[in-house]
């Protein structure tokens, strides 16, 4: 399990370390000329000089990349071209925002995708199996931001429940955190809940069938303890390699809610560097969302392997 | 389940096609006929301003209401399914292009081919989707085939790692060890012998990333980093019209009703596909 955990751990520094000189790379050294990106084309030469100059855009690429990676590596980030500060509370407060609203979602979708899964998978061709299956159908096809729309129409607009946007600290009052949180929420775990639970019921559906169940059954056991004790575990195993791909499903789906329910976090800062062209601050968010997305990785796997010795030694897995 | 209904049917006769696969394949044709009939079946030009019909509700003149500028929406839904689809397709299609060959090349030599292509995957899938697609998009000025180039790129590493698993099943038949022992050359075996047999799970894996594609697509250009106005695309008027969502629910409504309806016949027709070319899959959902 060491040699597991150490060689997981390689190949992730390894993945980081390559994805650091792509995002580097695309974002900094491929454009050409990145000070009249941020000037604009019709900027005057002596301003692209002074930013160059102050961008050390005139020392090699390599030098350039150099420089960025050992400041990451020592917990700097840089500064903001656009905000003119450091980078790192800016960006740490954002986290902090995206950590609170993946987290609840993501708790939410294990808690309720697992069990309509395996609720539906139990009840396999019964209607309420159909029913769960139709729901899901349809709401896979349906985009994460047209749903954001939607639900900021009906629950915002025309009812006002809730507040369409923004973000209200806990400081001032739990009701009131609760109620701009609802519907980013919402937003995030319908299509997860979906997802998950469209995987749980054909995971549960095969292990109904196996042989050990059929043992059980045959054994006389009640069907409430054959399916929690004999099917349900093996039946959840993939879950959990799935709600890692969620993980990530979800970092995609934050940068959509956040730009529409205006939420103060990681995806609306990324999309704010990537309009302001904030190049530094593009760079380091991009940075985040990996690691944080290795990490999900890299406990589904171990979490995985700590569960089922059989697959000790498998590739990460992923979408 | 699905092996009872294997064994009651007689062995010679084949077998009927999926529902899914009629229904999909039905509501498909109806939405490609649309696509390209689009432009000379809308009632008014797509950029026609009508400064005084702005933003009017769905009537007998106006199906589908028109949006802030006055233009006809129902036009522009019409015109909107050609880009939709553009990308879709356009973007599988790149993903193919390179994914097929390079699945192949690992799955077939191993080696330090396997493995560097492997690698290159792992590194590509370090990123979710929409996140990568946003990097690549970033830093060039939007267009229409960019955004079909970079979601295409998106899910190349997908495309590989299904072919490469396909490849190294097939290898191992003995019509392989054949073709090896007759000398045949590297790219005989590899797109005459194995990509004939590895072909239906990645037909209808690609069914399904058409879907994916698609809806990666419109996210990216309701971001603003995918088609640019005036254009007619679902994604964008979806972006456009959110500011009027409360007084002019019509315009986001009937673009999001198209994209569905899109995508549901395509995961229909890809549902189908599994069920026809490969009931070892079908089995499993």
């Amino acid at each position: 399990m060491a040699g597991y955990v150490l060689k997981r751990l390689l190949s992730i520094a390894l993945t980081m370390a390559v994805m650091s000189v792509l995002i580097f790379w695309i974002t900094q050294v491929m454009p050409g000329n990145v000070a009249y990106m941020i000037l604009g084309d019709f900027a005057s030469p002596q301003d692209v000089a002074t930013l160059e100059a102050k961008l050390g855009l005139n020392d090699p690429a390599y030098v350039q990349y150099l420089r960025w990676a050992t400041g990451l590596l020592q917990g700097d980030l840089g500064r903001s071209l656009v905000m003119d500060r450091p980078i790192a509370p800016v960006l740490w407060d954002a986290v902090g925002k995206s950590a609170i609203l993946a987290g609840i979602s993501i708790g939410l979708v294990a808690l309720l995708g697992i069990s309509l899964g395996v609720y539906a998978g139990v009840r396999h061709g019964r209607i309420s199996d159909h029913i769960v299956s139709v729901a899901t159908y349809i709401n896979i096809a349906i985009p994460e931001f047209l749903w954001a729309i939607v639900i900021v129409m009906l629950f915002a607009g025309y009812l006002n429940w809730f507040p369409a946007t923004g973000y209200s600290d806990l400081s001032s009052g739990f009701a009131s955190w609760a109620r701009h949180l609802i519907l980013p929420v919402f937003t995030l775990v319908t299509g997860l809940i979906a997802h998950i639970s469209r995987l749980t019921r054909s995971s549960m559906i095969d292990t109904m069938q196996t042989q050990y169940v059929r043992a059980a059954r045959a054994r006389g056991l009640p069907e409430k303890l054959v399916i929690r004790r004999h099917a349900l575990p093996n039946a959840l195993l993939p879950t959990i390699t799935i709600l890692a791909i969620d993980v990530g499903i979800m970092m995609g789906g934050i940068v959509v809610v956040e730009t529409i329910f205006s939420y103060p976090g990681l995806g609306r800062l990324l999309m704010f560097a990537i309009q302001n062209m904030d190049v530094p601050l593009l760079q380091a968010c991009m940075m985040v969302i990996t690691f944080v997305y290795a990490a999900a990785n890299l406990i589904a796997d171990l979490l995985y392997a700590f569960l089922n010795p059989k697959v000790r030694y498998g590739r990460s897995s992923s979408e | 389940m699905a092996e009872a209904a294997a064994n009651s049917r007689p062995q010679h006769r084949r077998a009927p096609l999926p529902a899914s696969l009629i229904w999909g394949g039905v509501l498909l044709t109806v939405i490609l006929a649309l696509a390209i009939a689009g432009p000379s079946l809308s009632p008014y030009d797509l950029d026609a301003l009508q400064l005084d019909m702005r933003l009017m509700p769905p009537s007998a003149v106006h199906w589908l209401g028109t949006d802030e500028f006055g233009r006809d929406v129902l036009s522009r839904v019409l015109n909107g399914a050609q880009s939709s689809l553009l990308m879709g397709f356009g973007a599988t299609a790149v993903s193919l292009l390179f994914g097929v060959p390079l699945g192949l090349v690992a799955g077939y030599y191993r080696g330090w081919a396997d493995e560097a292509i492997m690698r290159a995957v792992d590194v590509m899938i370090s990123l979710p989707p929409i996140i990568l697609g946003l990097l690549i998009l970033s830093v060039t000025s939007p267009s229409l085939w960019k955004t079909v180039l970079a979601v295409g790129f998106v899910y190349i590493p997908i495309i590989t790692r299904l072919t490469r698993g396909i490849t190294l099943e097939v290898a191992s038949e003995e019509y392989i060890q054949a073709a090896r022992a007759r000398v045949e050359g590297g790219w005989y075996i590899l797109f005459h012998e194995i990509l004939p047999n590895a072909w239906p799970p990645i037909i209808v894996e690609s069914a399904l990333r058409v879907t994916f594609a698609m809806l990666l697509a419109a996210a990216l250009s309701f971001l603003g980093l995918g088609v640019q106005p005036p254009a007619s695309d679902w994604g964008l008027m979806i972006a456009e019209a959110r500011p009027f969502i409360n007084s002019a629910p019509w315009i986001a409504c009937s673009a999001g009703a198209a994209l569905c309806v899109t995508v549901i016949a395509i995961n229909l027709v890809g549902d189908g596909l599994r069920e026809a070319l490969d009931p070892r899959l079908a089995r499993r959902r």
